[in-house]
């Protein structure tokens, strides 16, 4: 096994890793702004880090160069995504989850 | 609603208008990509098409209506679109009155000067060309129909003035 491969298992893994966490969190997590919080923080190193390790078992090739372009772009897109959803949520009368909103 | 949450409410929002304009050149230049090699990689006209209409969608959404109006508006979608459906027809038309069926590009070496195989590859593109000019406007123009009611923004005030009278 090459010195790339184990590279681009271990970044394989950690995006599996943060895929899962991010998951957890939208699941567990109390309310829309915190869900956010999760999602949109770890599906973004999710996708960066499974992006690059693919680029990684690629090798330097137009491909890999290719997939390296997506990870930028996906980087760039997915935080101003997040930001456009929850001012959407803002704008819409979304009450955050505090002490004094909880009713239940 | 405290005071913070109104200010966020009222203001404009730079990072979404920014990032929009960072992106849209790059956007616009992968649906030509995928345009182009729509022969021998996945894509094609009508892929690229709807990349282009996405990245239009993109750019109405986060300037609005006023601001981005110049840059394409509805007369020259209707119009783009009736021209991506002239350049379809049309290299199919030429081929039947160069002696061959609808389409059959092999005709078109007649008078392209390349050899079959070129001239096949060419009118496919042609075709992909006219499809992906025409999705890219209709693809628009329902955006548009659908985000304004069909109704221009600004001739509302009009015509309320006009019903009160």
């Amino acid at each position: 096994m090459s010195f790339m491969t184990v590279l681009s298992i271990l970044c394989l893994l950690g995006g599996f890793f943060f895929f899962f966490t991010a998951t957890i969190g939208l699941l567990r997590f109390p309310d829309f702004f915190t869900r956010l919080h999760a999602t949109g923080k770890g599906d973004t190193l999710a996708v960066f880090l499974s992006l690059l390790g693919l680029a990684f078992y690629e090798g330097i090739s137009l491909t890999g160069l290719k997939i390296l372009i997506i990870a930028i772009f996906m980087f760039i897109a997915q935080p101003t995504a997040t930001h456009a959803i929850s001012r959407a949520g803002m704008r819409s009368g979304v009450k955050p989850w505090m002490k004094e909103n909880i009713e239940s | 609603m405290n005071g913070f949450a109104e200010m966020i409410i009222k203001t404009e929002d730079i990072i979404v208008k920014t990032i929009a304009r960072i992106l849209i050149p790059f956007i616009q230049l992968f649906s030509l990509y995928v345009i182009m090699h729509g022969h021998y990689s996945p894509g094609g006209g009508f892929q690229g098409g709807v990349i282009m209409g996405a990245s239009l969608v993109l750019l109405f959404l986060t300037h609005g209506y006023e601001e981005s109006k110049e840059r394409m508006s509805e007369k020259a979608a209707i119009l783009f679109s009736s021209t991506g459906v002239l350049i379809y027809s049309g290299i199919g038309l030429l081929c039947l009155l160069l002696l061959g069926n609808y389409l059959d590009y092999g005709r078109l070496s007649l008078i392209l000067n390349v050899d079959l195989a070129h001239a096949r590859s060419l009118g496919i593109l042609g075709v992909e060309i006219g499809v992906g000019f025409a999705v890219m406007a209709v693809m628009f123009s329902i955006f548009l129909d659908i985000s304004t009611g069909g109704i221009e923004p600004g001739e509302e005030k009009k015509n309320e003035k006009a019903s009160t009278r």
